[in-house]
């Protein structure tokens, strides 16, 4: 059983698994997807074992309750139509709108393999074990994604 | 690959509006779902900041910061559950009588307590504090008797430093039998200003 209280495990990967649902699922499902992750983490969390990697099973939480969130949109007016205003609220992140929308035109898959590995900060292996798949498929997923945000991305999103 | 890293450095931060926004769902959604095993919050006080932490069955912890409430919570963690968070609201009652003792405007506590940290001796001695009236000491010596073994007035002062309710269960009204203090969880000066307190109220 794990010593640790559960506040410090949201305080030290609360931000993270949140960048990964919006990287996922978009800005306006991803408080949800988050919320239902560390619900179901959190009651959970009295079995995990001493010396588990905290993030990647939040990560792969996080990955089964987003897939949960692109069947229930599949069956709902698709995300786009509310990202402009959205955007237009945070003058801050302007040139932001323009990579959701560009994550948007992903796969899933690439989607994933990229939030996992270039968000959470997981080896291929282990994205692999989340996603399913060989590692060389979750890396070769992610690089085509990469390739097309590239291509897709106005010049200004990148630093 | 650090520059495939830099594609994503306009993704909005996650800052502190958001992560209290998911923060304060999540406690609400664990409490609905009965899973907030221990609740806590801190307390500013005249004897210094207070850990508070409560389970649904009471008040179970209260801690001086010379104890250090990280290892105070790492150990509800082990004894009690994980499930802890920062959760004020199962603790206001808990803080609003504290904060009326300190303005001398309370003298007994009236919230539930849960005693599951204490056991055996130790917990019928922890019965026996809330014996001593506000205002009033006793010592060891007596403590130990009134819990059924008058020679274990060792045991009935290690029982006093492992209060895990101070202040709301009156340990530091128990003092030598010469009349002088004694020793406390929280430090000698906090019992010196709790019992100030009490006597001049």
């Amino acid at each position: 059983m794990s010593t640790t209280p559960f506040e410090l495990v949201v305080a030290e990967h609360g931000s993270t698994v949140l960048r990964v649902c919006r990287a996922v699922l978009g800005p306006v499902d991803a408080e949800d997807a988050w919320s239902e992750t560390f619900l179901a983490a959190l009651r959970a969390y009295p079995r995990l074992r001493p010396n588990s990697n905290v993030e990647a099973w939040l990560v792969t939480i996080a990955h089964r309750k987003a897939l949960d969130h692109v069947r229930a949109s599949s069956r709902r007016p698709i995300l786009t139509d509310t990202l402009p205003e959205l955007a237009a609220d945070e003058d801050r992140h302007a040139s932001e709108s323009g990579l959701w929308e560009a994550l948007e035109a992903l796969s899933l898959k690439q989607r994933q393999t990229i939030a996992y590995h270039y968000l959470a900060g997981m080896p291929y292996v282990q994205v692999a074990r989340i996603v399913g798949g060989t590692e060389a498929a979750a890396r070769r997923a992610a690089a085509d994604g990469i390739a097309a945000l590239r291509k897709t991305l106005p010049k200004g999103a990148f630093r | 690959m650090t520059n495939d890293r830099d594609l994503f450095a306009t993704l909005p931060p996650v800052d502190d509006e958001v992560t209290h926004r998911l923060h304060r769902r999540l406690v609400d959604a664990a409490n609905a779902a009965g899973l907030l095993d221990v609740a806590y919050r801190t307390l500013d006080t005249p004897v210094g900041t207070l850990l508070l932490a409560a389970t649904p069955t009471g008040l179970v912890r209260v801690a001086y910061p010379s104890q250090d409430h990280d290892l105070v919570l790492e150990g509800l963690a082990r004894d009690v559950s994980p499930r802890i968070l920062r959760a004020p609201a199962r603790l206001d009652g808990v803080a609003r009588e504290i904060e009326e003792y300190f303005a001398r405007r309370r003298r007994t506590f009236d919230v539930p307590l849960d005693l599951q940290l204490s056991h055996g001796f130790r917990r019928r001695v922890l019965a026996h504090l809330a014996e001593i009236r506000y205002g009033q000491t006793a010592s060891y010596a007596a403590i130990a008797k009134a819990a059924g073994n008058p020679r274990a007035v060792r045991a009935a002062g290690s029982a006093c430093a492992s209060n895990p309710l101070p202040v709301v269960v009156p340990c530091h009204r128990v003092v030598r039998s010469d009349g002088t203090v004694g020793q406390y969880v929280g430090g000698v000066e906090a019992k010196q200003t709790l019992l100030a307190l009490e006597a001049t109220a």
